[in-house]
């Protein structure tokens, strides 16, 4: 439970972070911008798929769809003004998939949320080349990274704290029973597509954001690199190399997994796929439930040896 | 082109996608693992078959009697390694659905970045009995309707198996009910790896007929996948001849709007059929609800 000195220190570590630009050089800011991307990302896709366990494969479909609208608008509107057709095109988008899938069995969701960023790939794609006439953008912005870098910061407080109090309330609670037996929360009188499309709309739509605010990083950006499914891939595996189920899980994976990430794209920029795809699956089948799962799992056993008698372990398997 | 060339052209196309959605039913249908990694598997075997037709004194439908038994080792394994100890793990069929969904979500990459290494990122095609023949008033390209004649053989055979063998018979039941399948003396368990290698073998199949007269690309299997699962849902969930017609309908749609459309918007078609079924039939057009 967070008291009043973890908020504090929690404040702090986001003050620091915010002050870091004064310090690093522009290699520093690129990176800390891309970990901050990721943390956020990761956090926003949990924040659906953690407690419903509804796998959605489609954070890069979203993430492209930010960053193109940016490309598209950014010299004839205000940027705040192009951050809101971002979120409002992603919040459509995310109402279209969610309408038509998620008063379905689960596995539709995943299948619709698979080929969607190829699916607006293509049309994006398409337009440009039929409509436009141009396939690629240039994209010049008159203010620096650690301006981009502030925005993503302040995203990622935003995402957490909404991580928090969905947790903390009466909605988190819906949440847990959705993904725990979806057949009993609805004899519960829970709307539970409704409260899932909620959900997966808010996700989405931070997602958007984070695509829409990285954008001028790139200067150049054509559909193959806004929409490429390698964005979807980490940010499913570092949030479930945390623990999709918690609020600071995916933010435990993303930090070595991105720091990872540059590395081995550093250094084996034709294997890192096949490096990360291995690792992904040795996730999948050593830590279920992430890396706090994992602890939480054995300090409570621990813990159950040390007090034997009154103990309980309803706290394993809580995530998946 | 004229109506009867885009129609040819269409059921050659919906020949191959009724091929491989056929596998993908058997793996989903009976081993009740949805395979997100199968469009790269077909994708692996049209690369191979382009390495065997390429040996000397090969061609392509020699080298279906190598990729087809491959592909079927090669599903067996990856059944038997990487999805048989989450199914003996999982608690019940959501967390299967969950755990089966991640697992061939990261082995897609693997297999990805593997044909990236051996092969690049570029499109790769060979010809093969690229000779027109006349057909019903119109031309044809021979290996585009030996393509539609092998989609179709190879999918009444697997019906045939399936459906007239005692040990085809077996697998549909494993299909209705894994658990009462077990009482009557079925072991699922390898029924489960046999239906998955036999679907990847199918897959294996589509591979090859599609590189005798499609391009591919390392980085293409996710529209496969797409597709399959799409015809499969249409079709409804482990039945062969739903994902027959279901498949040769998504081909005549898939070129009358690349013919008459625009070339750039059959995923969007594609997209648009499955919004259809899921809205109007989610059981699938011919399927009954049994979930």
């Amino acid at each position: 439970m967070i008291t009043a000195f973890s908020f504090a220190a929690l404040a702090a570590v986001f003050a620091a972070l915010a002050a870091a630009p004064f310090f690093l050089g522009t290699y520093g800011i690129g990176f800390l911008l891309g970990l901050v991307g990721y943390v956020t990302l990761a956090s926003a896709w949990a924040l659906f798929s953690g407690p419903t366990r509804y796998v959605s494969l489609a954070t890069v479909a979203f993430f492209g769809i930010g960053a193109y609208t940016v490309a598209v608008l950014y010299e004839t509107l205000p940027s705040w003004l192009v951050l809101v057709v971002a979120a409002l095109i992603g919040l459509f988008v995310a109402l279209l998939v969610g309408l038509s899938t998620l008063r379905l069995a689960g596995v539709y969701f995943v299948i619709f949320t698979f080929g969607l960023a190829e699916l607006i790939r293509q049309l994006v794609t398409w337009y440009e080349v039929n409509v436009t006439g141009t396939l690629g953008r240039y994209l010049f912005v008159d203010y620096g990274p650690e301006v981009v870098y502030w925005k993503l910061l302040a995203l990622c407080a935003v995402t957490l704290a909404i991580g928090y109090f969905i947790k903390r309330s009466r909605w988190g609670l819906a949440l847990k029973m959705i993904g725990d037996d979806e057949v009993v929360a609805e004899h519960c009188g829970l709307p539970t597509a409704r409260v899932k499309l909620a959900l997966f709309a808010a996700s989405s739509v931070i997602i958007t954001l984070v695509g829409a605010i990285q954008a001028p990083r790139w200067t150049y950006i054509e559909p193959t690199i806004v929409f490429n499914p390698t964005i979807s891939f980490l940010t499913l595996i570092m949030a479930l190399l945390g623990g999709a189920g918690r609020l600071w899980g995916p933010v435990v994976g993303a930090v070595p997994l991105f720091l990872l990430f540059e590395w081995l794209s550093a250094n084996f920029p034709d294997h890192y796929s096949i490096i990360l795809g291995l690792l992904f699956i040795a996730i999948v089948f050593v830590l279920p439930n992430g890396v706090l799962g994992f602890f939480e799992e054995h300090w409570n056993r621990l813990r159950a040896r040390g007090s034997a008698g009154r103990t309980e372990l309803s706290q394993d398997r809580e995530a998946g | 082109m004229t109506l009867t060339t885009t129609l040819i052209a269409g059921l050659v196309l919906g020949g191959t996608y009724a091929l491989v959605a056929m596998g993908l039913t058997l793996q989903y249908g009976i081993a009740r693992i949805m395979n997100l990694a199968y469009g790269d598997m077909i994708i692996t075997a049209a690369f191979a078959a382009f390495v065997v037709q390429a040996l000397p004194s090969m061609n392509p439908l020699i080298g279906l009697a190598i990729v087809v038994p491959g592909g079927f080792v090669f599903g067996y394994l990856v059944y038997v390694f990487l999805l048989s100890p989450l199914v003996k793990r999982a608690p019940d069929k959501a967390t299967l659905e969950v755990d089966s969904i991640l697992t061939t979500f990261g082995l897609l990459f693997v297999i990805q970045g593997v044909l990236l290494v051996l092969f690049g990122s570029n499109y790769t095609s060979y010809t093969f009995l690229n000779v027109p023949v006349s057909i019903f008033g119109t031309t044809v390209a021979a290996n585009r309707l030996i393509a539609l004649v092998l989609a179709l053989t190879f999918g009444l055979l697997f019906y045939a198996l399936l459906t007239r063998t005692r040990w085809g018979t077996a697998l549909r039941a494993v299909a209705v009910s894994p658990q009462s399948a077990q009482l009557v003396g079925i072991n699922t368990d390898r029924a489960a790896a046999v239906a998955f290698a036999m679907g990847t073998a199918l897959a294996a199949a589509g591979g090859t007929v599609i590189s005798m007269y499609q391009t591919f690309t390392a980085t293409g299997g996710v529209v496969f996948t797409m597709k399959a699962l799409i015809v499969v849902i249409m079709g409804g969930v482990g039945n062969l001849l739903g994902a027959l017609t279901a498949g040769l309908v998504l081909g005549i749609v898939e070129t009358t709007v690349s013919t008459y459309v625009d070339p750039g918007l059959t995923l969007a078609a594609t997209y648009t059929i499955f919004l259809v079924v899921l809205l109007w039939r989610p059981e699938g057009l011919f399927g009954r609800r049994v979930r």
